[in-house]
């Protein structure tokens, strides 16, 4: 019974350590998360590989990457079998995560605000912020869309960067892929996997 | 003569070509395979001369870069008088005018910015955009070699732009203007110092870009729209189209 109250309390850590909990108020959970992930970036204690496995982890969390998967592809979401919507997903996640990863060092020494915030609807607020990346460097006006359906889980599903919203750029880019390979969207996946295993 | 004469037809050509292209959408292509061979030539220009000379112009001293940052920008504001004005936004001509004149004064011939100091923020307008003011659509998209990505409507405005701006005045036409005037070099120097400088601020988020994109013609081509439709509503309100996404 000892045993099995000590396993169960090790779980309970173990659980609380792993997932992070950040704030359920829009403004306040994207302001910890990304200072969250700019401590990490900064810390020299850390290895590389450590830092972009903390930042898929908190994107994971917190990136709504399968609602943006499917926002990127457009009506053909509609019309795709499941199976390779299932396929489509899963490369586009690690599409994601990689292309995420691959910019950590951009980041690491920036300083970030979060300046306003307006509720578009029920489900969706605008959280306004400003990055400044280095010493005298121009701030970055970024923009996060914050999915607020579930009022206890917000999560993160468009990036607007000085007005240029990086989910609608992905979609394009994707449309104009499945465009020019008559709308086949294993040529898509086979794309998305192979920028993976680069 | 002659070519004062070809020239103007071919200007008229493009300007039909174009007009009878206005109404497409912008993510229709004017002539695709042309532009993605553009695209790569520019893509060739950008990685023997214009990154290269970036690269080379981030080295100088913070106060040249900024110096030169704040001419380029200053001669620019004298096409945001005439475009403010005819979109009938009087307190942006207020700025752009204000600006001007005290940065050419003040600020030591726009080398200073000490408008902005004092709350002055001119939007930069041209003729492309105060044609999407007016309801022109951007018709489709193409690219051209070395300026880069363009649509219908904006390739039209860039040709008025060269007939409506002051400083284009003075130069390529040579004509005199308050008692100045210049030649072609000035015009063009002044406009490849202004790219330099673009290009030197997106060193790193154009890396990131090319690094990061399964088809950069076309992430390139989608922040192009993006730009050019905040910059018609003077705006950074993005469309919302993520409403019928059903999660």
């Amino acid at each position: 019974m000892k045993k099995l109250s000590i396993l169960f309390f090790l779980f309970v850590v173990n659980f609380n350590t792993n997932a992070i909990p950040y704030s359920t108020e829009p403004q306040e959970f994207v302001n910890e998360l990304v200072n969250d992930a700019i401590n990490k970036l900064s810390d020299k204690s850390l290895t590389i590989e450590e830092k972009s496995k903390y930042i898929e982890k908190i994107a994971l969390e917190n990136v709504d990457i399968k609602a943006l998967s499917l926002y990127t592809l457009g009506e053909l979401r509609k019309s795709s079998k499941k199976n390779d919507l299932k396929n489509y997903q899963i490369a586009f996640e690690k599409y994601f995560l990689k292309s995420l990863t691959s910019r950590l060092s951009d980041y690491s020494s920036s300083k970030f605000e979060v300046t306003d915030f307006e509720k578009k609807s029920a489900n969706y607020t605008i959280v306004n912020s400003k990055v400044t990346p280095g010493e005298g460097d121009p701030q970055i006006l970024i923009d996060w869309r914050v999915y607020t359906k579930q009022k206890d889980k917000p999560l993160i599903r468009d990036l607007i960067v000085e007005g240029l919203s990086l989910a609608r750029t992905q979609k394009e880019e994707f449309a104009s892929i499945l465009s020019s390979n008559n709308g086949d969207i294993n040529i898509l996946i086979k794309k998305l996997e192979e920028f993976s295993k680069k | 003569m002659i070519i004062k004469r070809i020239k103007n037809l071919f200007i008229s050509a493009l300007i039909i070509t174009l007009v009878s292209t206005a109404g497409l959408k912008a993510s229709e292509e004017c002539f695709e395979g042309i532009s993605r061979s553009v695209f790569k030539f520019n893509m060739v220009f950008d990685d023997i001369i214009l990154e290269p000379i970036a690269k080379g112009y981030n080295k100088l001293p913070e106060p040249i870069k900024a110096g030169a940052g704040n001419f380029t920008s200053n001669v620019a504001t004298l096409l945001s008088i005439p475009n403010s004005l005819l979109q009938g936004n009087i307190k942006q001509v207020g700025h752009a005018t204000g600006s001007f004149l005290i940065n050419s004064t003040v600020g030591i011939l726009g080398i200073l910015n000490p408008a902005e100091k004092i709350g002055l923020k001119p939007h930069r307008e041209d003729v492309g955009q105060t044609l999407g003011k007016y309801g022109f659509g951007p018709g489709c998209y193409f690219v051209l070699p070395v300026l880069g990505p363009t649509t219908a409507r904006d390739s039209i405005g860039l040709i008025a732009d060269s007939l409506l701006d002051p400083f284009a005045h003075v130069t390529i036409q040579e004509k005199e203007l308050f008692g100045m005037s210049g030649n072609s070099v000035d015009y063009f120097s002044v406009k490849g110092t202004a790219a330099v400088d673009f290009r030197s601020d997106n060193i790193t988020n154009f890396e990131s870009l090319e690094k990061n994109s399964i088809d950069l013609y076309s992430s390139l081509k989608s922040i192009y729209l993006q730009d050019r439709e905040n910059k018609i509503k003077n705006s950074t309100d993005t469309q919302d189209d993520w409403g019928n996404l059903d999660n």
